[in-house]
């Protein structure tokens, strides 16, 4: 969450779940809520049915959230900036911005005012198709609301201008003080279970755990003395993201890489050059519950725990810490992750005498600011969220109260990129890709649970029924989507939930593995790759053997 | 009417609400799951995949022993832990004495735990000595 680092000190969700019902309003973008995060959209709905809270909505499609919409603005996908910035000129312009709380809490106001000075709403109409007076009732909305909540997900940070979208998110909150109450602030909503605890614990090549740079030597030094080694052991220099691994060994200087508990075969964008770099890195070593696609790959593979046989902690969306506790024996031979790694380290000769999760926990507690105050006994009940300093503290349910992590709000003046491929006459559809309630990243936990495969089991293509049309595909036929790198087949859903000229996929198949189609050039500062938007064309596709045939995980390859 | 052998309260594993549930679990199976009400997450609540997710827990294809291939274009075969893990300290060993620490690369994951993350970041910075460290959430 570079974005929201850079203006408020910090990247994660600002505010609490149980808050939403106090909202009175709720702006949600780039996320379809309640099929990405159910619960939370049932709160969402909750605060709309029963406590009278206004939504408006900013996404291009007729998602489920739009039945429960008091505003909803379709706007052209990659066009969000365009919308947010109007709806900044519209609250600098009308009067509407809490002047007191931009003089006492923020800074770079009056660039910012100077930047969306151009933005009229008419000039953001032409752009995005949102009509004008929607974006200046908006605005009116968000100002004047008591209490506002806004919402995106990894919709919005999945673009190259992903960063852009989070600060102008950022500086709405900022003109109106609807940040550091309760009810208020910036919420993202992190996808997997423990995204936010991967991040926090350093799972990112510039950071160690606690988002402490490993460019700073203050820390080094405290990680080198926490962790028993020399200081020069350290790098000093930040690593290398996803991305750039995978270049890194069709380059030639990554030789090895090893991959706990994912399948970036399948959920890396632009696959069939992720497929080349797993395939000719010298090692590659594995370790999952199942033999996924990049295990299949691997040199070595070892088996892991599912989270129903050990101990330890996830993090939340809304930062809080929560326990996993073990309820069967791992089958066979598997080992839980944690025990593998401690083996491994031992064999290079690593002094590490952890001899369980809580041991461990100690440890990162020792070292995480933000975690300071907890461990596992504490955490049986209910969790806590962080940050949580000492022993005594209960946590902290909303950020930034009375001061900014960075001291003050940054306003960040944002111009309007438009997205990195756009349709053209070669490929003039926008392809747009997200997840469907039944299944989960990659789903190779949910496909193997056959009550939830029975419910979704095809790879799925939304399409206008304007464009159906002219393509002559009926509902339930078979298309083929391709993209300058790649083609994929699915089943065509002929909905108005899309709108003319786009196309919406998920990716929750192996089969119709939709990222052999997307784009890898990547937001430059988060270095998120482009996944959302990239351009395609379709076509009628007949079946030349039988659809069993078509739907083998390999086939995909060879009609690529 | 079963009755459980155990119920384990824990988090579910699917998305980052981090609903709180009991696992009720009878003859080494998990048969049923709810949602708890005790917690300011889900209030009892659960989707779908809450509730009826579970069957990938004791699915036939779960890996249960180390798999190893001794060459690219043969086959992964079941060894033993000691055989697995020497194998790979070695390869490991031998990349970084001639490549360099820088050569090697470390993908944490979503969807393990914050003391595992914690541990393969520790790995890769005070073991072998690189931040190539990232998650595939980023995707
Ligand atoms: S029950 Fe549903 S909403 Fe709750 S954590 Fe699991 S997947 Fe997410």
């Amino acid at each position: 969450m570079a974005g929201l680092a850079a203006t408020l000190g910090s990247g994660a969700m600002t505010d609490s779940i149980s808050n939403i019902k106090d909202a009175d309003l709720l702006f949600v973008t780039g996320s379809n809520t309640t099929e990405a995060h159910p619960i939370i959209g049932l709160e969402m709905k909750k605060a709309v049915r029963r406590f009278g809270a206004k939504l408006i909505l900013l996404d291009p499609r007729e998602i489920e959230l739009a039945d429960f919409a008091y505003l909803h603005l379709r706007q052209r996908p990659g066009t969000d900036v365009a919308v947010l910035n109007a709806i900044s000129h519209v609250i600098i312009r009308d009067s509407l911005a809490n002047v007191n709380f931009i003089e006492e809490r923020t800074e770079g106001f009056e660039a910012f005012a100077t930047s969306v000075r151009e933005w009229t709403p008419e000039r953001a109409e032409i752009l995005s198709g949102v009509p004008a007076q929607d974006i200046v009732d908006a605005a009116y909305l968000y100002a004047h609301a008591r209490q506002a909540m806004i919402f995106w997900a990894m919709g919005i940070t999945q673009h190259t201008t992903g960063t852009d979208n989070v600060k102008v998110c950022s500086n709405l909150a900022l003109l109106t003080g609807h940040i550091g109450r309760p009810a208020t602030g910036l919420n993202p909503l992190r996808g997997q279970n423990n995204v936010q605890g991967a991040c926090d614990m350093g799972g990112l090549p510039n950071v160690f755990p606690g988002y402490q740079p490993v460019t700073d030597e203050a820390i080094r030094r405290k990680f080198a003395a926490g962790w028993g080694v020399e200081l020069e052991h350290l790098a000093p220099k930040p690593g290398l993201t996803v991305t750039e691994i995978t270049r890194g060994v069709l380059e030639g200087q990554i030789k090895a890489i090893y991959v706990m508990g994912e399948n970036p075969m399948l959920s890396d964008p632009n696959l069939n050059h992720v497929a080349e770099a797993f395939e000719s890195v010298e090692l590659l070593v594995c370790q999952d519950i199942f033999l996924n696609e990049t295990a299949q790959l691997a040199d070595v593979v070892f088996p892991a725990a599912s989270f129903a046989e050990k101990s330890g902690t996830f993090t939340n969306t809304e930062r809080r810490v929560q326990m996993i506790r073990p309820a069967l024996a791992a089958p066979g031979q598997a080992w839980a992750d944690w025990r593998i790694i401690l083996a491994l380290a031992k064999r290079m000769g690593a002094g590490w005498t952890y001899t369980s999760p809580a041991d461990i926990f100690d440890e990162l507690a020792a070292l995480t600011p933000q975690y300071a105050g907890m461990n596992h006994a504490r955490l049986a009940d209910g969790g806590i969220q962080w940050p949580c300093p000492t022993v005594d503290h209960p946590g902290t349910p909303v950020l930034h109260v009375g001061k900014f992590t960075r001291g003050r709000g940054q306003f960040v003046p944002i111009d309007f990129r438009p997205p990195a491929e756009l349709p053209d006459e070669d490929y003039p559809f926008l392809l747009s890709t997200g997840r469907i309630l039944f299944h989960w990243h990659g789903g190779t936990m949910s496909r193997r649970s056959p009550g939830l495969d029975a419910i979704a089991p095809e790879a799925e293509a939304e399409i206008h029924p304007t464009d159906a049309h002219t393509l002559g595909v009926q509902n339930g036929e078979l298309v083929r989507v391709f993209s300058r790198r790649g083609s994929v087949v699915a089943t065509a859903r002929v909905t108005r939930r899309s709108s003319p000229g786009m196309i919406f996929m998920t990716f929750h198949y192996a089969e119709a593995a939709v990222n052999l189609l997307t784009n890898d050039a990547v937001d430059p500062t988060a270095k998120i790759p482009e996944y959302k938007v990239c351009a395609v064309d379709i076509e009628k596709f007949t079946p030349p053997v039988n659809k069993e045939i078509l739907n083998e995980p390999e086939s995909i390859f060879t009609h690529a | 009417m079963l009755n459980a052998d155990n119920i384990i309260p824990t988090t579910c594993p699917y998305c980052g609400v981090g609903c709180q549930i009991d696992l009720h679990v009878k003859n080494g199976l998990i048969y049923r799951v709810n949602g708890r009400f005790d917690n300011a997450v889900n209030h009892g609540n659960l989707c779908v995949k809450g509730r009826f997710g579970f069957d990938y827990v004791h699915a036939q294809d779960r890996l249960t022993t180390p798999l190893l291939r001794h060459a690219r274009g043969q086959s992964l075969e079941s060894t033993s832990w000691d055989t697995a893990l020497g194998y790979v300290t070695n390869r490991l060993q031998t990349i970084r004495a001639e490549h360099g620490p820088d050569s090697i690369a470390f993908l944490t994951s979503a969807k393990c735990t914050n003391e595992e993350n914690y541990l393969l970041q520790k790995l890769a910075r005070a073991v072998v000595g690189t931040n190539n460290v990232d998650h595939c959430a980023r995707l």
